[in-house]
Order: C-alpha cells, then sequence, then structure tokens
C-alpha cells in the first residue's frame, strides 16, 4: 500500500519532468512533432511501466512460478533441448529459407553467446563483476591482427596466441587488483577497458590508431583459402571440393568455425565447473571468508576465473578478427563491455542456456525494425534494472549441483 | 593425560589492538590433541578476537602462536590466513554461519577438500581429460563427505541447497565441512548458539565422538554451560581481554574470580541468540 | 612558470566540478555502501536539464545573466534532483538486502538507460551553449604568455566553495544530516531508534544529484557543450576523486576532487593530452591498490 502511494505520488512529477524535456529540446530543433511525440511516448511508457507496476502486485505469484517452471522443464529437458540447439544450429546454413545474411546474423549471435559464455566464468561463476570484458576481446583481435601482418601467421596458428596473451593481460591486470571488493573491482576493470582501448586509439604506430588495422586473413580450411581464384601453386576451397565458386561458402565456413569455438566453449566451461576450480569459484562468490577459512587462496582461484575468462574472449576477438577483415579501436567501447554484461545478467548469472537465449534477443531484436535498432540499448538497460529487482539470479536461473550423492533419476522430489 | 606429549597449540602473550583499545592483553594458553579446550568470558572478552588471530584474519599486535604439526613448529602469526588452514590445519566455524549457501551440502564438503583434489587434477588439466588419477580423488573426497554427513545426521539431505537448511543443521554443516579439511585442530565458534537442548546434546555426542575417533584437538568458544561443562577437559576464561582462570572444569567452576566475573552475573543475562539464528536463515 | 599557473587554475577549476559530482559518491556510499554508478549520468542529465532551462528562459526574455543563472541553477537542481530520488526509489531501493553484485548491476542497467534516454530524446550530436559569461582577469603575464582566470572560473570555484560550505554545515547541524551521520554508523540501530532510514537514504540521492545537477550546469557553461557520453568518463574521474579522498569523506571528496583535476591538467599540460583520461585511471588503480582507504578515509576493519 505504501509502495502504491509512492509510486502515484511519483507519476505527476516523472511525467511532468518528461515533458520539460521534451518541450525544452525544441528549443535546440525544429522537428516539433518529432519532440511532441518523443515527449508523448515517453511519458506513455512511464505511465504504462507504472500500470504494469501496480498491476504485477497481484501477478506476482503466477509470474514467478511461470518462469520457475520454464527453468526446471527446461532443467530436466537439458539434453534434448541442447541437442535440438545444436542441431538447428549445424542445419541452419543448409535449411531452405538460409541466405547469406542469415548465417551472417548467426555468426554475430554466436560470437556474443562465447563471450557471454566466456564472461559467465568471470561474473556469473566466480561472482567477479568484470566491466571491462572488452579489453580481452580486443587484445585477442589485435595480438592476431598483429601477427598476422608481422609474422604472416594464419588464423588457426593465431588462435592459441591470442588466446595466451588475452589469459596473460587477464592475469597481469589482475594480480594487483583481485584483491579488492567487488564493487572497487568493477570499477577498476573498467578503467583497465578504457586504458587498454585509449592506448589502442593512441598508439598508431603499432595500432593504426582510430584507423584499426585492416586486409585480416580470412580463415582456411586445412590450408585451403576460399578465394575466387587462388596465386599460383594454392587450390582454393571450391576447385578442392570441385565446386562452383560462391561467397556463401567462406560465410557459411566462418559461421561453422565460431559455432565450433562456441560448443567448445561450452564444453571447456561446463567441465570446468565440475572440477574443484570451479567449485571454488562458486565458493568464492558465495562467500569469501569461508573460503579463506578452508586454506583456499583467494586470490589463485579469482586469478585463474579471470584468466580464463579473458583467454575466452581472446579467443573470441581473433575470431573476430578475422571475421570482419578490419579492426579498429571502435568496436571494443564500453558499450561492448555493457551489451556482454548485459547477457550475462539476463540469462542468469552461471546458466548456459540463458546467454544463448539472452544473446539471441540481443543480437536480433535491431533486426526487428529501426524502432528496435534504436531503443535496444534503452530496452537492455530497464531490463537489468528489472531483472535485478524482479528475478535477481537472471530469468532461467536453476543451478544445477556440480556433483550429487544420489543419482538424479532415482530421486522422488527435487526440493 | 601426558600433556607436553600432544601439545598443539601454544599462544603466548597474545595481545591485540584495536586503535586505542586492547581486545586481547598478554593471552598465554595451550591446546592438546584429542583435548577440548573451551574460551569462555562474558561478550565482548576478546574470544572471537583470539580466533581471528589464530586463523589469520587478525594479525595480532604482540605474541606468538606456535602450531606443532607433524613434529614442526609453526608460527601462525606470518602466515596468510589461507596457508594456516592449509598448512598448520586449522579449521574453524563462523559464530554467524558462513555456509556457501547458494551450493549443495555436499558440495560445500566437497570445495573444503579444494587443496586435495585440487593437487588430483593437476592445474585442472587431469580433470578436464577425466584421468582415472582425477576420479578415484574425487571418489574419495565422496566418500570421506559422506562419512561426515553421517556423522552429522545430514546424509539425508545431502543434496538439498545449504541455504534451505534449518538452522540447527547448517551449524552442524559448517562443523562437518571444517573436519572435510582433514584438520589438526578444530575452532568452534560458539557452535551450540541458537540451538534448542535437544540440539546442544546432539552437539556434546559429536564433539566427543570427534575427540574419540580422530587425532584431533577441538578449541571450543561457547556460552552454553551445559556443553562447556558438559565436554570440556580444560576451560579458559576471558575477562576483558585477559586470562582470568586456567583449569579443568571443576577448578574453574570453583574459582571465585571467575564466579563474579562471569557465572554469578552473567550467566542470566545472556540473551538468546536469535538475532544471529534469524539473519542468517535466507 | 606562467604555464604553470595556468594549469594550476584550469586544474583548480576542474576539480572544483570533479569534487561536486563526487561528493554524490561519497555520501551514497557513506551511507548504504554501494557506488552508484548511474551518479554521471545524473550529472549529464542535469547538464542537459541547464542547457534546455537556458534556452526556455531566452524564448521568455529573461537575458540579464546573474538572474537567469541563478534561475537556471535552481532549477536544474530541482529537476535533477528529481531524477535522483527516481534512480534510487525504481532501481536501488527495491534491491535491499538482495545479493552482493545486484545493486551494482541495476546501476550499471540504469545507467545504460539514462544515456540512452537522452541519447535517443535529444539525439547523438553535441549540443552547443553560447558562452554567458565571459571575459576575466589577466592575473599574470610573462614572456608574452598571459595567465587569466575568467570569471567563469572564479564562479566555478566560488559556487563550489559556498555549496561545500553550506552542505558541510547542513550535515554538522540540522536533524537529516544528523539522521545522515546515525544511518552511517549503524543503519538498523538507526532505525529502531526511528530514524526514518529510506527517507535518509532519497535524501542522500536528492542531495547528491543536486550538486550533480551544478557540476553540470558548470561544464555546460565553461566548456560550451554538452553531449550524452559526457557521464560516463565524468562519473569515472569523480569516482576516482572520491576514493583518492577517501570514500564516505565529504572533504575528502572535494580534495580528491582538486587532485584529479590538477593532474588532469597538469598532464594535458606537460605530457600528453591523448593520454589524459589514461591518468586518471592509473591513479585510481594505485590508489585502490596501495592506499583503498584514500587521503582522509578511516581504515575499514573486516569483521568475521
Amino acid at each position: 500500500m505504501a509502495a502504491l502511494v509512492a509510486t502515484l505520488l511519483a507519476l505527476p512529477l516523472v511525467g511532468a519532468q518528461t515533458y520539460d524535456i521534451g518541450g525544452g529540446a525544441l528549443g535546440i530543433r525544429t522537428h516539433f512533432d518529432w519532440v511532441a511525440m518523443a515527449a508523448a511516448a515517453v511519458f506513455a511508457g512511464r505511465l504504462a511501466l507504472h500500470l504494469q507496476q501496480r498491476l504485477r502486485r497481484g501477478r506476482e505469484m503466477v509470474d514467478e512460478t511461470v518462469f520457475a517452471r520454464l527453468a526446471v522443464w527446461g532443467n530436466r529437458r537439458a539434453l534434448p533441448l541442447t541437442l535440438t540447439g545444436i542441431a538447428f544450429a549445424v542445419a541452419l546454413p543448409f535449411l531452405p529459407f538460409s541466405s547469406r545474411y542469415l548465417i551472417d546474423l548467426g555468426t554475430t549471435v554466436l560470437i556474443y553467446i562465447m563471450l557471454g559464455w566466456g564472461l559467465n566464468v568471470v561474473v556469473g561463476l566466480a561472482g567477479l563483476l568484470d566491466l571491462g570484458y572488452v579489453a580481452f576481446y580486443a587484445v585477442g583481435a589485435y595480438t592476431f591482427a598483429l601477427l598476422a601482418r608481422h609474422l604472416g601467421l594464419t588464423f588457426w596458428q593465431a588462435l592459441p596466441f591470442s588466446g595466451v596473451v588475452a589469459a596473460s593481460f587477464g592475469v597481469i591486470l589482475g594480480f594487483p587488483v583481485l584483491r579488492l571488493r567487488g564493487d572497487y573491482l568493477a570499477i577498476v576493470t573498467l578503467g583497465f577497458g578504457e586504458i587498454i582501448r585509449i592506448i589502442l586509439l593512441n598508439w598508431s604506430p603499432v595500432t593504426g590508431g582510430p584507423n584499426g588495422i585492416s586486409d585480416i586473413p580470412r580463415p582456411s580450411f586445412f590450408g585451403l583459402p576460399f578465394a575466387h581464384s587462388a596465386p599460383e601453386g594454392v587450390t582454393t576451397f571450391h576447385q578442392f571440393f570441385g565446386l562452383e565458386f560462391s561467397a556463401t561458402q567462406r560465410v557459411t565456413y566462418i559461421y561453422f568455425v565460431i559455432l565450433a569455438l562456441a560448443l567448445v566453449t561450452n564444453l571447456f566451461t561446463l567441465r570446468l565447473r565440475k572440477l574443484p576450480i570451479g567449485r571454488a569459484w562458486e565458493a568464492l562468490r558465495e562467500d569469501e571468508v569461508a573460503c579463506r577459512a578452508l586454506g583456499i587462496n583467494p586470490t589463485n582461484v579469482k586469478l585463474s576465473a579471470f584468466g580464463i575468462g579473458a583467454m575466452l574472449g581472446g579467443i573470441a576477438g581473433c575470431f573476430f578478427a578475422t571475421r570482419q577483415g578490419f579492426i579498429s579501436p571502435e568496436s571494443f567501447t564500453f558499450i561492448e563491455s555493457a551489451t556482454i554484461l548485459a547477457i550475462v545478467v539476463l540469462g542468469g548469472m552461471g546458466s548456459q542456456m540463458g546467454v544463448v537465449l539472452a544473446a539471441l534477443l540481443l543480437v536480433t531484436l535491431p533486426e526487428f525494425g529501426r524502432a528496435f535498432a534504436e531503443f535496444r540499448m534503452l530496452i537492455f538497460g530497464a531490463a537489468m534494472v528489472a531483472i535485478m529487482v524482479w528475478r535477481p539470479r537472471g530469468l532461467l536461473a536453476h543451478r544445477e549441483p556440480s556433483l550429487r550423492l544420489v543419482p538424479k533419476s532415482t530421486r522422488v522430489l527435487w526440493p | 593425560m601426558a600433556e607436553s606429549q600432544g601439545l598443539l597449540l601454544a599462544v603466548e602473550h597474545l595481545t591485540m589492538r584495536f586503535g586505542g583499545l586492547t581486545a586481547v592483553q598478554d593471552l598465554s594458553f595451550n591446546a592438546y590433541s584429542r583435548d577440548i579446550t573451551a574460551i569462555i568470558g562474558p561478550n565482548g572478552a576478546g574470544k572471537t578476537t583470539v580466533f581471528n588471530c589464530l586463523t589469520g584474519f587478525y594479525k595480532p599486535s604482540i605474541g606468538r602462536l606456535t602450531m606443532h604439526v607433524d613434529g614442526e613448529a609453526l608460527l601462525l602469526e606470518r602466515m596468510d590466513g589461507f596457508r594456516i588452514a592449509r598448512q598448520a590445519g586449522i579449521a574453524r566455524t563462523f559464530q554467524n554461519i558462513r555456509l556457501f549457501a547458494g551450493m549443495t551440502v555436499l558440495e560445500n564438503l566437497i570445495v573444503a577438500q579444494h587443496n586435495l583434489l585440487m593437487s588430483a587434477s593437476v592445474l585442472s588439466i587431469a580433470g578436464l581429460l577425466g584421468l582415472p588419477r582425477y576420479r578415484s580423488a574425487e571418489r574419495a573426497a565422496v566418500e570421506r563427505a559422506r562419512h561426515w554427513l553421517d556423522k552429522v545426521g545430514l546424509i539425508e539431505h545431502a543434496d538439498w541447497t545449504a541455504g534451505t537448511l534449518p538452522y540447527g543443521a547448517q551449524r552442524r554443516l559448517e562443523i562437518a565441512r571444517a573436519l572435510c579439511t582433514g584438520p589438526a585442530l578444530l575452532c568452534l565458534d560458539e557452535p551450540a548458539a541458537g540451538l534448542n537442548p535437544r540440539e546442544s546434546a546432539e552437539l556434546n555426542e559429536l564433539l566427543l565422538a570427534v575427540r574419540a575417533e580422530q587425532e584431533i584437538g577441538i578449541l571450543l568458544i561457547e556460552h552454553d554451560m551445559s556443553v562447556v561443562m558438559g565436554i570440556s577437559d580444560h576451560i579458559i576464561v576471558l575477562d576483558y581481554g585477559r586470562k582470568i582462570a586456567d583449569g579443568t572444569p571443576v577448578e574453574v567452576r570453583a574459582d571465585p574470580d571467575v564466579i563474579k566475573a562471569y557465572l554469578g552475573e552473567d550467566e542470566l543475562e545472556e540473551p538468546p541468540e536469535v538475532t544471529a539464528a534469524d539473519l542468517n536463515i535466507r | 612558470m606562467a604555464y604553470f599557473l595556468q594549469q594550476l587554475i584550469n586544474g583548480l577549476t576542474l576539480g572544483s566540478i570533479y569534487g561536486l559530482i563526487a561528493i554524490g559518491y561519497t555520501m551514497v556510499y557513506g551511507i548504504i555502501g554501494m557506488i552508484n554508478f548511474a551518479h554521471g549520468e545524473i550529472y549529464m542529465i542535469g547538464a542537459f536539464i541547464s542547457i534546455i532551462t537556458f534556452l526556455v528562459l531566452g524564448l521568455i526574455g529573461v537575458s540579464y545573466v546573474p538572474l537567469a543563472l541563478t534561475l537556471v541553477l535552481l532549477t536544474t537542481m530541482f529537476f535533477t534532483a528529481i531524477y535522483g530520488w527516481t534512480v534510487e526509489r525504481v532501481a536501488y531501493r527495491p534491491l535491499r538486502g538482495s545479493f552482493r553484485l545486484a545493486p551494482l548491476i541495476s546501476a550499471i542497467g540504469t545507467s545504460i538507460f539514462l544515456q540512452n534516454y537522452v541519447q535517443i530524446l535529444q539525439g547523438a550530436r553535441e549540443k552547443p551553449m553560447l558562452p554567458l559569461v565571459q571575459g576575466g582577469f589577466t592575473v599574470f603575464e610573462s614572456g608574452g604568455f598571459v595567465v587569466r582566470l575568467s570569471y567563469l572560473q572564479l564562479l566555478i570555484m566560488l559556487v563550489t566553495l559556498a555549496l561545500m560550505a553550506g552542505f558541510s554545515t547542513l550535515i554538522a547541524t540540522t536533524p537529516l544530516g544528523r539522521a545522515q551521520r546515525a544511518c552511517e554508523q549503524d543503519m538498523q540501530m538507526a532505525a529502531l531508534l526511528g530514524v526514518d532510514v529510506d527517507r535518509v537514504i532519497s535524501m542522500t540521492f536528492v542531495m547528491g544529484a543536486a550538486l550533480a545537477a551544478v557540476a553540470g550546469l558548470m561544464v555546460t557553461l565553461y566548456y560550451g557543450v554538452v553531449d550524452f557520453f559526457i557521464g560516463f568518463l565524468a562519473g569515472v574521474k569523480a569516482f576516482t576523486a572520491a576514493v583518492l579522498g577517501g570514500i564516505g569523506s565529504l572533504p575528502g571528496a572535494m580534495l580528491g576532487g582538486i587532485l584529479i583535476g590538477l593532474i588532469e591538467a597538469f598532464w594535458s599540460g606537460y605530457f600528453s593530452v591523448e593520454y589524459k583520461d589514461v591518468s586518471v585511471f592509473v591513479v585510481l588503480i594505485l590508489v585502490l591498490v596501495f592506499r583503498p582507504t584514500g587521503l582522509l578515509g578511516r581504515p575499514e576493519l573486516e569483521k568475521v
């Protein structure tokens, strides 16, 4: 009841205030209609949000059980669901409605899924809020770009280096700051992200400054390049397999590369979670003091989470570089970190499936129309708040124990 | 009991100051293996501070804390908290239970065996590959967990989320978790707080059984006199950070200083520890 | 020497602005122990509201500069404070007692939301602002190099000083200030003794937002441009200032702000403009690693 009164009180203030901004904006621009529409839309949005909030008081129980049921159902059918998902992902390029555009979109989704899984290790499992994750993504991408340019390494040769270099960055940067409390750590990682970006932007001789690095080599299929015509003595992919050349072949191949990388990432992180190191991450998230009392070295455990997260980010970055063929600091801003974090948070921290759903949503949302593209981050910002208020463990939060004393099938009921 | 034989922990001239406040002053005592040593005293007497110094959460201002493990003497005041647990074999519980609330009961006990499993998993590589060496280590860890779960009566709840257990069960789980580290010295900070009389009695039995079966010393902070007097071999009484008595339960009970400082005045005024209990049930 | 003096003046001006924002961080941290990541955006909103108010005043024909400034100051503080209040009410209050990372994530969500909200409403381009307060003194002149202290810089420093003094008195003497200090010590106990904790926290956000609004107004005047992204960097820098001064301490926030302003001014003056933001981040990291309690902060003892 008190909350109702308070929100009702807020309504006129909030309403009047948005109007004020809208009204003022016409002084700068002369888009009369546009400003009025924006003001009205925000006003209506606030109103709707407010009404929904009032309604929710009654509906809360229902919503809880719907999502809880969905999560439990998803958990029970985890294996068939996962297999269906993988089967669909593999079949996607060959489906009748598939197109180059769709495969490209799928590739983007998969990059974010992989980044989400990588960050999930740090945020979801170890409970370390990393706001500069994009730094490792950038390090991975630039590592490959520089190795390719100066040493002529191919994508597959450079891939492990990208991972290792990014992981070393994670460990070196993490070492001094991982002792810090959670919120300090968050802001320091944010600082690291920015430092890396600023260095990339200004260290022109090496990084190309704002112009970035272009002509990054594309991946080849066991040494067979994807090109219309190859230089002397080199067989191209379509020649080797006797196919008609098509640009879609390369796009499809790139799609499968990231699909494979993402699946390996998933298996790797799932497996780690069931190992002592994974359990130590989770224990650390739950209670650091207790960890120390049990003889666990918190710094090492945190470093390992940070390093592995960074490594996965670096590998994703390496892939990003080869896919784009061109990288510049613009791709590695704080917004990118925030987007990846949003994916992890919305999906439910620690949940692999949730990351997939959130990444799908986040990447495909702008494709539904310009309006969605414009409001994407607005919606995601608001959704992050809403999730924290409403279902802090994420939409599909359902923690599966890393090991059980009594096997699952023989149990009557899960409490 | 041949005391010098089983000497486990020697505390000498321990002093801990926080700014101007002296929480513990010139405290010396010994704890022995296969012995239950209780530290009692009114609230604010510095008991938990002693524990925090022993387990490396505080660095003592003055004093020497020596732990005798496997014929080696380790100086605790020079070690990091996690090394104390790992090398000196001191395990502890907390006044306001600190479980890994979001993890299951079994996982809590497996995490306690982290160092053992970690070396078996060889930087996680053997674990990632699922090599037999790691698998058998994990099986052994689960067996050890099963053993202690059985002892504390939580075997039925092994796959429950720890945070959903009732209060008394959480206390027992925390003790089991500490025991899973295979400690030489077990430090319990008010293990009976918030327990009902029946649960306290069970706790007594558990501690006596542990002492009987394991090569282990127990150091205990407790307000519940039925626990302290019932099972302790050896009681140290603190008041305002100073030791005012040290002896067997019978001696301590008869000590005029103790009666004056603690038992006579304070016991009836002890508030029931419901606040801590309420805060910890989520 | 002249160059040094000029950088000093610039640094002090910048520092005053950071200090005002830093107070918002420090007050909120002191009471509920969280970093209000959205505070930088509140400052950005303050800047926008001030520019809009100037325009509205221009439209209705208020052209006497001191009057306009006062009106804008009050309006901006008022509306921005409402934003601060709303943010606390919507994004933080429901999370009190939730798990550790929840308020932080919510704050980041709020920050992303507000940024995009302003971007969508006001456009992504920089908003120019005509210089209102012009002129200044020549403090010092040597070898053709003129050290100038503009009226605007003077105004910024004076307003900051006045606000600082005002807020210190507010917290030292009024019942609200007493309640705030009580909540800072022990929120549960304060609540038991009849302090309306929710109201105190709300008021803290309101006060922090009002100060950030002043900073926003001053930045608008000082740089003459505003865009939706200024909150991010200014927020980080002000936070660094708060940490450097000792988070939770009001004079610390001001001191930290001025130090950060000076570091930034001298760094860009003597080393490189490109890396001036890096300098601040480096300071932040060094302080957190080597002296997490800051210059004027109290040491925190871990409770076990």
